[in-house]
């Protein structure tokens, strides 16, 4: 019987090496696996590479880990929040190097990395600093950049339902980066609020299949 | 003259934004337009976050953590509304389907770029987020601003200094005291606050501007 339920957040990120990519769903705090998070914080890999929409709300979650000392690089698209101090710090120290992507290539990016996709051609960014040495086409009288899919080794993402075969629902706007992070990592581990019978999750209303997911932990 | 106030704007931005339109309100000052839509027009606002429908604040005690918008506050879910993953929702922003996006701005160059997301000192943290999606993929691009800054300089201008979110993306700009459409000669004055005479708004403005037709103030 495939069963890919976790007995322990401990046991959910045992397997995360120094120097690994790690993707973290979340937007601000909505959809932040803050459970696995702190898992991940009291396993100790280090040199982590974090790809996230932002750079850690407060003290918790994110923020934590990169208080920890954990992260070598971020790539996101917005860190600079009214409360985002623990990044700002480490930033104008120049402890954590920061890698800006426009929110939409970020999403992007991460999707061709788990549909297959070898690059992509996008107007946006074009003109601007963030699209500085990239390579760029005028495609039906219009510029585009060229970008690069987006991989990780991990994916941590946070989720309201699943079962043991990996099968997700969201919770609201807390959906966010989960379905598409999924895709991009060798694996995916997912917290749920709870664990479900096989069969009990709507076939028609089910986000992420199965497939995109190794691990499933319940956080209560 | 009178400069219209922050609502003022944020309601003039709204008369413009007809029923049925998707419409998508940068973080900051086009918050404010929700504020001010019509009651009497159906209009989808657009959260890059993943949500389609949004409404309003929720009542005091009501909030939920995992129900916000783009500036991470705690917003609610109109009846027919949806929420989506990221990628579907900046296909959304990127794929031409918003009809509007109004959004914030540092400057706006005479032939319509943007730059909005970074002062470029050398102290500051640079953070983009859909900014610059959204200036390349909504039909229409509005701007709404205050015409100049605190220390009296005209935010919009011959050519950017500040870094650009996007070359020739803008359609209008709404300010505190005018508002302007980019065209393809250059920016038309189509509206100006009562007792403002459009030589005093050039003399303010570090950019040249083609007057309204006559008799159109606001």
């Amino acid at each position: 019987m495939v069963d890919k339920t976790v007995v322990s957040l401990e046991a959910a990120v045992a397997d995360v090496r120094d120097g690994a990519t790690v993707m973290i769903g979340g937007f601000g705090l909505a959809g932040q696996p803050a459970a696995l998070i702190d898992a991940l914080i009291a396993q100790g890999a280090r040199e982590l590479t974090v790809v996230n929409n932002n750079a850690g709300n407060g003290e918790l979650g994110l923020a934590a880990l990169l208080k920890a000392r954990r992260v070598r690089k971020i790539i996101c698209s917005f860190p600079r929040q009214s409360d985002s101090h623990v990044f700002d710090a480490l930033y104008r120290k120049g402890e954590i190097e920061l890698e800006v992507v426009p929110q939409g290539n970020l999403a992007e990016r991460i999707r061709a990395a788990g549909a297959g996709i070898g690059a992509f051609y996008t107007p946006t960014g074009h003109g601007t600093l963030l699209a500085e040495g990239k390579e760029t086409r005028v495609i039906a009288g219009r510029p585009h950049v060229l970008e690069y899919p987006l991989a990780a080794d991990f994916a941590l993402i946070k989720a309201h339902r699943g079962d043991r075969l990996g099968n997700l629902v969201y919770r609201k706007a807390a959906r966010n980066f989960g379905p598409v992070m999924a895709s991009a990592a060798a694996c995916t581990v997912a917290q749920v609020d709870a664990l479900v019978e096989v069969g009990a999750l709507d076939p028609e209303a089910i986000v992420t299949p199965g497939i995109f997911v190794r691990r499933v932990v319940a956080v209560a | 003259m009178k400069r219209l106030s922050r609502d003022q704007l944020a309601s003039r931005v709204a008369r413009d934004i007809p029923e049925g339109a998707y419409v998508n309100l940068g973080i900051g000052l086009p918050t404010l337009v929700a504020n001010h839509l019509p009651p009497d027009r159906e209009i989808f606002l657009h959260s890059e976050n993943g949500i389609l429908g949004m409404g309003p604040a929720p009542a005091p005690g009501e909030e939920d953590p995992d129900l916000i918008n783009a500036g991470k506050q705690p917003v609610t879910l109109l009846p027919g509304g949806s929420f989506f993953h990221h990628a579907d929702s900046f296909a959304m922003m990127r794929g031409g389907h918003l009809d509007i996006c109004v959004l914030g701005a540092f400057e706006v160059s005479a032939s319509g770029d943007l730059a909005n997301w970074h002062t470029g000192q050398p102290d500051a943290i640079p953070a983009v987020g859909g900014a610059m999606d959204l200036a390349i993929g909504a039909k229409q691009v509005f701007v709404m601003m205050e015409h100049v800054t605190r220390q009296g300089e005209s935010k919009i201008v011959e050519r950017c200094r500040y870094p650009l979110t996007a070359i020739g993306c803008v359609d209008r700009i709404y300010t505190d005291l005018a508002v302007i459409d980019v065209g393809p000669d250059g920016l038309h004055v189509l509206e100006m606050v009562g007792g403002l005479s459009f030589a005093e708004l050039q003399r303010l403005t570090r950019a040249a501007l083609i007057p309204p037709p006559q008799g159109m103030v606001a």
